[in-house]
């Protein structure tokens, strides 16, 4: 079972400035990527959720500092490595061979004064010295042509491109050197929704085609609903639910995510009030005692004040944890956070049980192309979003 | 100008397309933290110690700056009776220094005046009005900037005459003409940005005048900048008087100046003969005035865009070692400390459960 | 290179400016300028003819509309007419000039060019180890950057040439006069050119430092530099991604700084009896030669704006964005 991750982020805290007047900005992550998987990494702006995995790649700035826990990475081939132990050149190997990354805004990500094509080669010239440049050159043209950009647009700059062009040179970029794994931090935020939606399409297509994992970083539930096998929600750098999405969006149990899911219309099906979170979340520097949502919780009771919940396995199946006290025998879950879970169709048929249980876009795991398990069966109250592309 | 100022105001707030001013509103409460900056106070107590220099330097002075009537045909070493030595001709050094520093801080100070005040009319005006307005005192700026001010008040001083350049007030006020242009454009740029904000916008909106507009909500906006580009002239007009003093183009007697030391230096070929204490305290106090002025900007600079600060992280706490090795960390490193004792904190992870995330084994 | 047209177009208005501010200036000033060089010329005394030339320069004693004089000022500029000059009368302002000009562009454009590149290089540098004990040579570098060239220059002279002996102390070479370009030759003068070139470098390398430090650091903090390092580049190359950006404001901010350092230069220049234009400004001053004052103002003039055009055509091929408008 160990085979199967790829990336276990264990304990990681993190940070901001040291000493008494540090900012906690991420305490006690764990995050667990399998190889393939899309995992979804949600939460308001703050949550600390890109801080979380890019400290986790030790790329976080100044004045982040990792205060604890440990990062394991497991490559293709050779033994696993503790990112956190890792010197310069350790990390230097594997950044960008094993995990790549794909940043909000490609105008910004995209060095403005060299031309496409050195961008996209650089990498293969620093990982592939054995490379000629006619190779390069070679795989430039592949790469570009794969995100649909044709190959005439090597010699441009970035700022002759449109938002939507850079930013599928940036997912060219990423997956240059076939990696393992592809951070995309909120990668279509700042794109309008018709090209956000061509991107996630093509995103969803080059994941089936080349089967990397990919932990995508948004604010947006809506967007994961789309494209992610898993959710982790992040609030206040603390984990407080994850799930596989289908379930998390039928069922959420964490009151935080039944907010934000109340936060954002859907892409599709009905329409629903939108009733959002209350109040504003904690200043990292102050938090709350206790639970750290209890104060914009209603469903919150004395013990949530007072003790933190751990963050466990709620409900029959272990793939489904949540830091509330609700779930934890302690309170009277209310009803919203006790919907019944969608069926897992065949919870323990293989080794990927939940993977191969449909989310809501009825795409099925890419470890199980081949299979088009088509529509669920539980659908009736949520209509189906589209499933060409994702079933090809 | 004989300052080595080079690109010092490319530094400063102009490097920062647009600039950004901490806050999009006016920030009261930073300028009360401003003189916390070691660059500030550094700089704010040399300023002082100079401008109690000039003040009281005229009067402490042991000797006149003139010939003393001793009897030797070179420059004397420093001793007991005179500190810093004599000159060729038999002058007191320190005296002459004592002399010599009031004259050229009040050009100095006129200068900056009178150019800030013409930076702020020409740059926010063009910064304001935009169109062809902007067009024409942009390009009036730049004019200014590209001439090689040196040769332009070389002209200027030379067809004043002797009686023009001895009166400081228009000295200061000609110096002023050549160094108000580069204030005027990072002016411009940052009224440009301030005036495209949403609460001029509003203001704007709800009908406000423009003078209002410019005086309440744009101005207090510039302050930073304004006091950068003070000092800046300043500093220039510092270093443009010594260099005209060091030119002979300020009299000699009574104009004694730091600059013009130098300039008598230079022909007594001091340098050449080994009469250091002729020619370091002059250049020195010079340079440490220039220093002063410098450190003050870099304090604003600072202010106005904090990611220039020399450490990344607070020093004050954690160990030493720690300290070090944060503050010394490369580039796309995230530093690790995890704290031998603290090892709990990588504890309590709710089991192996956490473990899966969208799939059990 | 609609830009590059647009500057041309700037620096022919400031050209124009300079030669009418050389124009006015004598003209604006009260007083009769010629009786005022006149009093001031000791020795040998002014022929008719030189104070012809001067009453015609300075527009005294002549009927001619301000309008014919300028046109005709106009005229003796663009034949490269300067006047003549009474410090060394007969000599024309023109052929001083000529003399002294390739001393001062060998040596301050060299400086300049060693001190820029040295000067954005170590910046980068401080800017990329920052924290590191290479702050500490910030203050040091403040230091630089507000002393006066020429106060560094008189420490130069005293201590490489006087007391160490390592250098001459003054002069561009040990000829006299302009021999042939024998090896020689070109060594001494480079010899005589170094000490003064190290000072112009120290004094200006100090605010390309400064410049280059502080645009780095905001750069450093773009995604596009924190992406090469995810890329696992060598770090050599992620600086230069991110210095090859940062270079840009010292760039555009070369025309600013180019006054300062030609200034700075001149003065530095006479401290070493450089028979440059620096030496023949100090020569003009004591010796009241505006002719030669003025000429020297619109040489000067023109050669910077010469350097901020070199400048622009750098910074047009190294911003593609400039390139892309037209």
């Amino acid at each position: 079972m160990s085979g199967d991750r790829l990336l276990e982020i264990r304990g990681l805290c993190v940070d901001y400035g040291h000493g008494p007047d540090a900012v906690h900005a991420v305490t006690d992550a764990d995050v667990v990527l399998h190889r393939g998987e899309v995992l979804g990494l949600a939460g308001e702006s703050g949550s600390g959720k890109s801080t979380l995995v890019m400290a986790a790649t030790r790329l976080l700035r100044p004045p982040g500092v990792i205060t604890g826990g440990a990062v394991r990475l497991y490559p293709a081939v050779g033994t696993e490595v503790d990112l956190l132990e890792a010197d310069y050149d350790v990390l230097r190997v594997l950044r960008w061979s094993q995990v790549s990354l794909v940043l909000q805004s490609a105008m910004n990500a995209l060095n403005p004064v060299m031309t496409i094509r050195v961008q996209l080669t650089d990498a293969l010239a620093a990982h592939q010295p054995h490379l000629s440049r006619q190779d390069r050159h070679a795989r430039a043209v592949e790469l570009l042509e794969m995100v649909g950009i044709n190959s005439d647009r090597l010699s441009s700059h970035p700022h002759e491109l449109s938002g939507g062009m850079r930013q599928r040179v940036m997912i060219a970029m990423a997956l240059a050197l076939q990696p393992q794994v592809v951070i995309m931090d909120e990668p279509t935020t700042a794109l309008d929704v018709v090209t956000q939606r061509e991107i996630l399409e093509e995103l969803k297509d080059l994941r089936d085609q080349l089967g990397f994992a990919i932990l995508f970083i948004t604010h947006d539930l809506s967007l994961l609903i789309e494209i992610a096998d898993a959710i982790a929600v992040m609030y206040a750098g603390r984990l407080v639910e994850r799930a596989p999405a289908s379930a998390l969006f039928r069922a959420p149990r964490h009151p935080y995510t039944l907010g934000l899911l109340s936060s954002f219309p859907p892409l599709h099906g009905p329409r629903t009030p939108m009733t959002g979170i209350p109040g504003s979340p904690p200043d990292l520097r102050a938090l709350p005692s206790g639970c750290v949502f209890h104060p914009r919780c209603r469903f919150a009771f004395d013990k949530c004040a007072v003790q933190a919940p751990p963050l466990a396995v709620v409900g029959a199946s272990n793939d489904r944890l949540a830091a509330c006290w609700l779930q934890l025998g302690d309170g009277p879950a209310p009803a919203e956070l006790a919907l019944r879970e969608p069926d897992l169709t065949e919870p323990t048929a293989s080794a990927n049980g939940t993977q191969t249980s449909s989310g809501p876009t009825g795409r099925p795991a890419p470890t199980e192309r081949p299979a088009p398990t088509g529509v669920p069966e539980r659908a009736a109250d949520h209509e189906e979003p589209v499933q060409q592309g994702s079933t090809a | 100008m004989a300052l080595g100022i080079g690109t010092e105001p490319t530094a400063g707030s102009g490097a920062m397309p647009g600039g950004s001013l901490p806050g999009t509103a006016r920030s009261r409460p930073r300028a009360v933290r401003l003189p916390r900056s070691p660059k500030i106070l550094a700089g704010l107590a040399m300023l002082a110690f100079f401008l109690l220099w000039s003040i009281i330097g005229p009067f402490v002075a042991p000797y006149s700056p003139n010939n003393i009537g001793l009897n030797s045909p070179v420059p004397l070493p420093p001793s007991a009776a005179h500190w810093l030595g004599t000159t060729n001709i038999q002058q007191d050094v320190f005296s002459q220094l004592l002399v010599g520093g009031g004259a050229m801080l009040l050009v100095a100070v006129v200068a900056g005046v009178i150019a800030t005040a013409l930076s702020v009319i020409v740059g926010v005006t063009a910064g304001y009005l935009g169109g062809l307005a902007d067009d024409l005192l942009s390009m009036l700026a730049n004019i200014f900037l590209v001439m090689p001010a040196l040769p332009l008040l070389v002209i200027l001083f030379g067809f004043l005459g002797k009686s023009g350049s001895n009166d400081v007030f228009l000295i200061g006020f000609i110096i002023s003409i050549t160094g108000w242009a580069w204030g005027a454009r990072v002016l411009r740029a940052q009224t440009l940005s301030l005036r495209n904000r949403d609460y001029v916008d509003s203001a704007r909106i709800i009908g406000e005048r423009a003078w209002r507009i410019i005086f309440a909500e744009i101005l207090p906006n510039l302050t930073p900048i304004v006091a950068s580009s003070f000092l800046f002239t300043v500093l220039y007009a510092v270093g443009t008087y010594s260099a005209m003093a060091f030119l002979g183009m300020v009299t000699l007697p009574p104009n004694w100046s730091w600059g013009s030391m130098l300039f008598q230096a230079a022909t007594n070929n001091a340098e050449l003969s080994g009469y250091w204490w002729w020619y370091i305290p002059p250049g020195l106090l010079i340079a440490l005035l220039g220093t002063s002025l410098v450190l003050l900007n870099f304090g604003i600079d600072e202010f106005i865009n904090p990611r220039l600060r020399a450490a990344g992280l607070s020093r004050r706490t954690g160990s030493r070692r720690q300290a070090r090795a944060l503050r010394s960390q490369q580039f796309a490193l995230t530093p690790v400390l995890i704290e031998a004792a603290g090892a709990a904190a990588t504890g309590p992870a709710p089991t192996g459960g956490s473990v899966r995330a969208g799939g059990p084994a | 290179m609609r830009v590059i047209a647009r500057r041309l177009f700037f620096y022919a208005v400031t050209a124009a400016i300079a030669v009418t501010i050389d124009f006015f200036i004598p003209r604006l000033i009260p007083g009769n300028p010629v009786q005022a060089i006149l009093s001031k010329i000791q020795g040998q005394l002014p022929s008719k003819a030189t104070i012809h030339a001067l009453d015609l320069q300075f527009g005294v004693n002549t009927t001619a509309s301000l309008w014919s004089q300028y046109t005709h000022y106009w005229n003796n500029v663009l034949h490269g007419n300067l006047g003549v000059s009474t410090m060394s009368y007969p000599d024309s302002v023109g052929s001083l000039i000529r003399a002294a000009l390739p001393y001062t562009l060998g040596l301050v454009g060299v400086a300049t060019l060693i001190s820029f590149v040295l000067g954005t290089a170590i910046g980068a540098i401080v800017a990329w180890k920052r924290g590191s004990w290479l702050d500490n040579l910030l203050p040091v570098v403040t230091f630089f950057q507000a002393a006066p060239y020429f106060f560094l220059a008189f420490v130069a002279v005293n201590l490489f040439a006087i007391k160490l002996g390592w250098f001459p102390s003054e002069r561009a070479s040990n000829v006299a006069d302009f021999p042939a370009f024998t090896w020689t030759y070109i060594s001494d003068v480079l010899y005589h050119a170094i000490l003064p070139a190290l000072t112009i470098v120290i004094a200006s390398a100090a605010g390309w430092i400064v410049g280059m430090r502080n645009v780095m650091v905001t750069t450093m903090d773009e995604d596009y530099v924190l992406i090469a390092a995810a890329k696992g580049l060598s770090k050599r190359r992620v600086i230069w991604y991110a210095a090859r950006n940062a270079i840009l404001p010292s760039v555009s901010g070369f025309s600013l700084a180019i006054g300062f350092i030609v200034s700075g230069s001149l003065l530095t220049e006479i401290v070493f009896s450089y028979p440059g234009l620096g030496n023949l400004l100090l020569q003009a001053v004591s010796n009241n030669d505006y002719q030669l004052m003025q000429g020297l103002f619109l040489i000067i003039t023109f050669a910077v704006l010469a350097a901020n055009l070199i400048a622009d055509f750098v910074y047009v091929f190294l911003d593609p964005r400039t390139r892309q408008e037209a």
